[in-house]
């Protein structure tokens, strides 16, 4: 009697919870969801001008994610693993494109459509946006990182800028001048992107192979390039060069050791040049750092060999079980036209991965240095392509910190090791 | 997780006993009221059961597997596997032994700060204590993710200002980054984690102090007895239980600190604590069942603190509020 009582009570309480699950409201174009990470508006615009130029066959509706690219994965995935067919378009960061594609939560791109949006993208990007040689995702912004210097810096030291340099040149720079180098050796993923434009730079990969499994990933630190990559941040890490922020810097914590006194090089993102010029506006930057600011290729290891700038960005994934996957692809090659990368470009800062748009004259005007990042784009090499990216990266994490740490004769077997043995399940991370 | 679980389920047990141990012959009213305290009480322990013991039992369920949230296909049975990588990797004993000495840090100083704080309370003339009492709870009012901010940019390096306001100190000086090495960083985690949970024990003690009757300490004074010797002898002992039950909370939540070191380190420099553990392997790596494995033994570990609070200690949560 109680029982029955008791269960019936149970059932109440799940009858009133389990319809609020469910929702609907079907009248007028099907609305597609946009998850966007959050950037300065420029994607919701997008939005809003796709579902205008659709004149009413979809309407686009953005929804913001997590602000690091870690938490977007985590969401994604999580809600991806569930089926969840809310997913129509989503703006993904390209380390994590593998792991969506690899367990087919990923729409395959049509072949019409991939031949469309791949005309005059750089390389970097469609390396970026592609998994095991197919395109898995839509291209659609392409970031990269260049090497910016103070020009008085580099005049005192002698150093040719109008040449591509290398990291021991800039450290020797820097160095002679009793200066300090802008680089990321956080516990964070810009000391994975840091790690691997070393080790692609010269010539190696971390990751040997692009494998579906865990255990047949193979890695490829333990290496002359690796070692090479371990020697470089090793001796930064150690010696005066890094300054005593280094074991904590992150990307904007160099810009800001950049806009001080004891700048000389940084390798970051071109997101510096907007935010330079907005603290000038603001007043809170001297206008001489901005003059005496330059620019350049990132820099190579070894003399006369290209460097391999890093790769990041945003690609367009459409989500499998989404109910409008057709128009979800007529969406998503609407949001990369380049007319509409390079308004993206010149109002938030992203670069465009589609080369065309480079030579649009507002980009031209709000970013003089448009042409290098075009070149750099050309030449950049994406982190690891694994399904098990995450592991790789908080693997060379947890080896390669601090940088003083790092040394050519251990840091790349110890990362190779942990990470082995982490993806085969035998140790945490 | 498994935290919340905690301490709702300290309280089921005295919640059923009136029901359970009743006299076989009662009379209709006693029944009638058992029967309207099910009513009472059954929606929410029906709640409680949904929100507590079903994931508890599937976080149990789950350790079991090797489960990728990317990779449902591959996901098998290894029995107690993922709990024999855990216990024989070195991360996860560091990773306890650091969160048992920020726990018992804490604990201690929060303990003679929070005891000196509520004298301070208990003692302060009737016109202030009602402001003196609100200046001390604000640091508890606080969300622990904005005070782990406002620590974190307080001691950074490149934004802070206690460098350059604490240089005469010994030790420190402009260059000094306390968030590269691990004894610098667990000071300044344990110092925000302190200010941060001082008013929460001090309330607590506070209440334990308001219980001890006044006679006592006056009949300890007619007698002779110092202002020490009053607190050491009378005081302290009176209130035993309501301390006791202060350790116990305070300790089970340092043991489960999260935001501090998420916001300030994220497990850098051997700062990693087994919350920390256990979110980055279910929610950052997606590995559902090694990170259930690790919740399940954190949970253990969670009520391997109350039960020795609770037998050795013997805390008696009832009398906390004056029941004894």
């Amino acid at each position: 009697m109680r029982r029955r009582r008791r269960l019936g009570l149970l059932a109440a309480v799940m009858a009133l919870t389990i319809p609020l699950a469910a929702c609907g409201s079907d009248s007028g174009p099907p609305v597609l969801t946009w998850f966007i990470n959050p950037d300065d508006g420029g994607q919701a615009d997008i939005a809003q001008m796709c579902t205008d130029e659709a004149a009413g066959a979809y309407t686009i509706q953005t929804s913001v994610l997590p602000r690091d690219a870690g938490g977007q994965r985590e969401q994604l995935a999580r809600r991806l693993a569930a089926n969840d067919s809310s997913i129509d378009l989503m703006s993904l960061d390209p380390p994590f494109i593998p792991e969506l594609a690899e367990p087919g939560f990923l729409a395959p791109v049509p072949d019409d459509v991939a031949q469309r949006v791949s005309e005059n993208v750089v390389q970097g990007a469609l390396d970026g946006a592609s998994w095991q040689d197919t395109l898995v995702t839509v291209p659609f912004w392409a970031n990269t990182q260049l090497l910016w210097y103070r020009k008085s810096v580099a005049e005192a030291a002698g150093l040719d800028m109008s040449q591509p340099v290398t990291w021991r040149q800039i450290m020797d720079a820097a160095e002679s001048q009793g200066k300090l180098l802008g680089v990321q050796g956080a516990k964070a993923e810009s000391l994975t992107v840091w790690i691997n434009a070393l080790v692609e730079s010269a010539g190696g990969s971390i990751i040997a192979n692009q494998a579906e499994s865990a255990d047949q990933v193979q890695l490829g630190l333990d290496s002359d390039a690796g070692r090479q990559a371990a020697e470089i941040i090793g001796e930064i890490g150690r010696g005066p060069l890094g300054g005593p922020g280094l074991p904590t810097a992150n990307e904007n914590a160099s810009l800001t050791l950049f806009q001080g006194d004891q700048a000389s090089f940084m390798v970051n993102w071109p997101f510096v040049w907007s935010a330079m010029n907005a603290a000038v506006e603001a007043g809170t930057l001297d206008a001489s750092v901005v003059e005496d600011t330059g620019w350049a290729i990132y820099p190579g290891v070894n003399d006369g060999e290209e460097s391999a700038p890093p790769y990041g960005g945003i690609n367009i994934g459409i989500g499998a079980f989404s109910n409008h996957v057709d128009l979800a692809y007529q969406a998503a090659e609407c949001i990369v036209t380049p007319q509409h990368q390079a308004f993206y470009f010149a109002t938030n800062g992203n670069p465009p991965s589609n080369t065309t748009a480079f030579d649009d004259p507002e980009v031209q005007d709000a970013f003089p240095m448009a042409d290098t990042i075009r070149q750099s784009l050309q030449q950049a090499a994406p982190r690891p392509q694994t399904p098990y990216y995450n592991e790789v990266s908080l693997g060379l994490q947890e080896t390669w910190h601090p940088p003083a740490s790092v040394t050519p004769e251990t840091s790349p077997q110890a990362a190779t090791d942990l990470i082995t043995a982490v993806l085969r399940g035998d140790r945490l991370l | 997780m498994t935290s919340s679980a905690t301490i709702p389920a300290a309280g089921t047990p005295a919640a059923t006993p009136p029901q359970r141990n009743g006299k076989p012959r009662r009379s209709e009213r006693a029944r009638a009221e058992a029967r309207l305290g099910w009513w009472l009480a059954g929606p929410a322990f029906v709640i409680m059961l949904a929100v507590t013991l079903y994931p508890i039992l599937q976080a149990l369920y789950d350790s079991l597997f090797r489960y990728r949230l990317t990779a449902p296909g591959d996901r098998e049975m290894v029995w107690f596997g993922n709990y024999a990588v855990i216990l024989g990797d070195s991360v996860f004993w560091s990773a306890l032994l650091v969160t048992v000495v920020i726990t018992v840090i804490t604990v201690l100083i929060e303990l003679v700060l929070g005891f000196a704080l509520a004298l301070v309370m208990h003692r302060a003339l009737t016109q202030l204590r009602g402001l003196l009492r609100t200046a001390i709870l604000v640091p508890y009012g606080i969300i622990t993710v904005v005070s782990a901010f406002a620590w974190f940019y307080m001691f950074d390096i490149t934004s802070g200002f206690v460098n350059s306001w604490f240089s005469w100190v010994p030790g420190i000086d402009a260059d000094l980054n306390w968030f590269a090495s691990q004894g610098t960083s667990l000071f300044v985690i344990i110092a925000s984690e302190v200010w941060k949970t001082t008013p929460f024990i001090s309330l607590l003690l506070l209440a334990g102090l308001a219980q001890v009757s006044g006679d006592l300490e006056e009949a300890a004074a007619v007698d002779g007895a110092s202002w020490w010797q009053r607190l050491w002898r009378v005081v302290i002992p009176n209130m035993k239980a309501a301390i006791m039950v202060a350790v116990l909370f305070r300790a089970l939540d340092a043991f489960r600190i999260f935001d501090n070191v998420f916001i300030m380190t994220n497990g850098a420099n051997g700062t990693e604590v087994l919350s920390l553990l256990a979110y980055r392997t279910s929610i950052g790596r997606l590995e559902i069942g090694m990170g259930s494995a690790i919740s399940v033994l954190l949970f253990l570990c969670v009520i391997l603190i109350c039960f020795i609070a609770i037998k050795l200690f013997k805390v008696d949560l009832s009398s906390a509020r004056g029941g004894s």
